[in-house]
């Protein structure tokens, strides 16, 4: 079957994309603006064709957790919220990175704190890139700008998180979530057969028993086992970082932003362009692990970084840990599921380079 | 007649002395010993290894899995 | 009659009982008399006996049993707390002919976990929950639990369990029975031979139940917490007899239609 052309909101390019991955399962609960995705999967039925299972779970928490028992069984699980069921996740999260599993998970954010807006914010990225629960870990973050990329993410995601047994975040926005484009589908992937040797599937007589935790009472233990988490986010950093670059090459000051915030960055370039200021953006991919070499690297070009976010500041804390004081750091954002236009950024970079 | 005579072992290192099985013998065969076992407990023993018909109610109850039963059927 | 001497009757073709090779050798960490090492056991030797063991994947919880895949010769995942049910539904559903259970306390099933308890029956995934009640949090040092009897005292009920201000305990057997998920619910007892026997029969038709898809077994076993009730392990199963054994009685509280 070749590529499919097709009119697709995120959250449903999204959705089409895991069925198309092969995904296994898909543990949800209803919450604006992300629930397509579970809409989208129910009618789609995929049980009956590639046997995904799909389920509406009683909560958030319990969701998640599905997810853990499915990831300790090797299989390709997910579950997708929005913020405050995000929160609600970080518990089964901390334990899934704990017990070194796979799985997706995709935050469609909106606007917090608390129960917020139902509007697009790019606020949790703290949450998603720091840990989010308890204990040292990380998410690898990646961070869709289109349609397209809330489809390609998907398979991505499945295929790093396998390759670090570690679970990896879409951390996507309302507005990437619910705006329609053109995406591409990937023909469908037959889902795997294959039984990992470190999965709970049943022991058979010809291997030891697999056991999933995260629980180790021996702090000389834990402390390795923290150390190996350590060194995978170190490898991680040096082989998966992803980013994008507009007009960085002649670039006197820079865009730091993700997301919808990025595609607001590259109609400010024209605008700010044509009024002379050169200027040019760096739209990380992977918000963990964070592109701070590059940024370093351009850090001794450019005369200035803005970071744009949909938050009171947030990614430019990273931004501005990368660069380690090389060049002028600052930040501009809306929040509570405001969206820049891209002529108050430009003017908030006119008022930036004023200083 | 036939009658069944019984016998335990008991992995007296690992048991922790907590008499359900002292209490659960229908004959009263086991008692808790006066000497310690090397975690401290006063272990479960056949004191009276005569009385023992084999029924593994002791074995049955003990929490531990620390008592193995066998019996025979003696003419 | 001839006297017999133990070395007659120790041989291999005497055997009566020796506990299965699913239960490791590892020394449990339970204190003397708890009846988790009693419900593994009987546990293990199901597992045997039905030869499942390529077969199951336990969810274990958290509280005193949290390390139960330390005994069990069997796949297992250890939960967060009160979320067992919530993985072995995934679990299940994905891999469905496995032998799934889930092995709770009161705690985990009936204070955090209540949710998760409650929507596994009603969904009537094909699991079974196997649920120790001994009225107390032992892990965490005897704090009062969803199961405390009234007047009970713990180390957060020092004065008693008040019903005016804690609320009365719990009847979490009583409730899934209500639900149309469920297929078996009984409530049990380890603390004598007999009672031993009987939960290894329930347990046989909760694997059978499970094979044929009938929907959730639930196997509550009345048990003793001689720590957190500060007694000794007799005087703490003769304590349950008289108090536990009165409100939460046992037997076969739900029995599929045809059996």
């Amino acid at each position: 079957m070749e590529k499919e052309l097709k009119l697709m909101k995120g959250n449903e390019a999204l959705a089409e994309a895991a069925i198309r991955a092969g995904a296994d399962g898909y543990f949800g609960y209803p919450i604006t603006p992300q629930s397509e995705i579970l809409e989208y999967l129910t009618e789609a039925n995929p049980q009956a064709t590639t046997g995904m299972v799909v389920l509406q779970a009683e909560s958030e928490v319990a969701a998640i957790n599905m997810v853990y028992g499915g990831a300790a069984c090797g299989k390709k699980v997910m579950t997708s919220s929005s913020s405050p069921g995000i929160s609600l996740k970080q518990e089964g999260i901390t334990y899934i990175a704990g017990a070194e599993l796979p799985c997706l998970i995709v935050n469609v954010v909106r606007g917090g704190p608390g129960l917020g807006t139902i509007q697009p914010a790019q606020s949790d990225y703290f949450q998603a890139t720091k840990g989010g629960g308890h204990g040292d870990y990380h998410l690898l973050v990646l961070a869709p700008a289109s349609v397209q990329e809330m489809a390609d993410f998907v398979e991505l995601s499945f295929d790093l998180a396998f390759k670090y047994r570690n679970p990896v975040m879409i951390l996507s926005d309302g507005a990437i979530g619910q705006m329609m484009e053109k995406v591409y589908l990937k023909p469908q992937k037959k889902r795997s057969e294959e039984i990992l040797p470190w999965a709970t599937t049943g022991k058979p007589a010809t291997r030891e028993r697999n056991i999933i935790t995260s629980l180790d009472l021996d702090p000389e233990r834990q402390e390795k086992f923290n150390l190996k988490l350590v060194a995978k986010y170190r490898e991680m950093a040096e082989k998966e970082v992803r980013f994008e670059e507009f007009q960085t090459d002649d670039a006197e000051y820079l865009f730091v932003a993700y997301g919808t915030s990025a595609r607001i960055c590259q109609k400010a370039i024209q605008l700010a362009r044509a009024q002379g200021i050169k200027v040019g953006l760096l739209r990380p991919i992977t918000l963990f692990p964070f592109p701070k070499k590059r940024l370093n690297e351009l850090g001794s070009k450019v005369k200035g970084m803005l970071a744009v976010e949909m938050s009171a500041g947030q990614m430019v804390e990273d931004v501005m840990l990368s660069v380690n004081g090389k060049t002028r750091v600052s930040h501009y954002g809306r929040m509570g599921g405001m969206i820049a236009t891209p002529e108050e950024v430009v003017e908030n970079l006119k008022i930036f380079i004023k200083g | 007649m036939a009658k069944i005579k019984g016998a335990v072992i008991i992995d007296t290192e690992r048991c922790k002395g907590c008499e359900v099985c002292v209490v659960t013998c229908p004959t009263q065969t086991l008692a808790l010993a006066v000497e310690v076992n090397g975690k401290g407990y006063h272990y479960s023993y056949a004191a009276f290894p005569e009385t023992c018909i084999g029924c593994a109610n002791c074995a049955v109850v003990c929490p531990d899995g620390v008592i193995t039963v066998y019996k025979l059927k003696v003419e | 009659m001839t006297e017999v001497k133990a070395k007659d009757i120790v041989k291999p073709e005497n055997l009566a009982y020796k506990k299965s090779k699913i239960l490791t050798d590892n020394v449990m960490h339970y204190c003397p008399g708890c009846g988790h090492g009693t419900v593994h056991r009987v546990l293990a030797e199901v597992i045997e006996e039905e030869d499942l063991q390529s077969k199951t994947v336990g969810i274990s919880p958290v509280g005193c049993s949290v390390l139960m895949y330390n005994y069990l010769d069997i796949d297992i995942q250890e939960a967060a707390h009160g979320r067992a049910p919530a993985l072995a539904t995934a679990v299940k559903r994905l891999l469905p002919d496995r032998f799934v259970f889930t092995y709770q306390g009161d705690g985990d099933l009936a204070a955090i976990g209540t949710a998760e308890t409650i929507h596994t029956c009603n969904r009537g995934e094909n699991i079974l929950m196997i649920f120790i009640n001994n009225g107390i949090y032992g892990m965490t040092g005897g704090q009062m639990a969803p199961t405390t009897l009234i007047g009970m005292k713990s180390s957060t009920s020092p004065y008693g369990r008040d019903v005016a201000t804690m609320g009365s305990p719990i009847k979490m057997a009583d409730i899934v029975a209500l639900l149309p998920g469920t297929c078996y619910v009984t409530r049990q007892s380890v603390n004598t031979a007999a009672g031993v026997r009987k939960l290894k029969k329930a347990l046989k038709k909760a694997v059978e139940y499970q094979r044929d898809k009938r929907g959730t077994c639930f196997i509550e076993i009345v048990s003793n917490c001689p720590s957190g009730w500060k007694m000794t392990p007799v005087e703490s199963n003769k304590w349950m007899e008289e108090n536990m054994f009165p409100f939460y009685p046992l037997g076969d509280i739900k029995v599929p239609k045809d059996s």
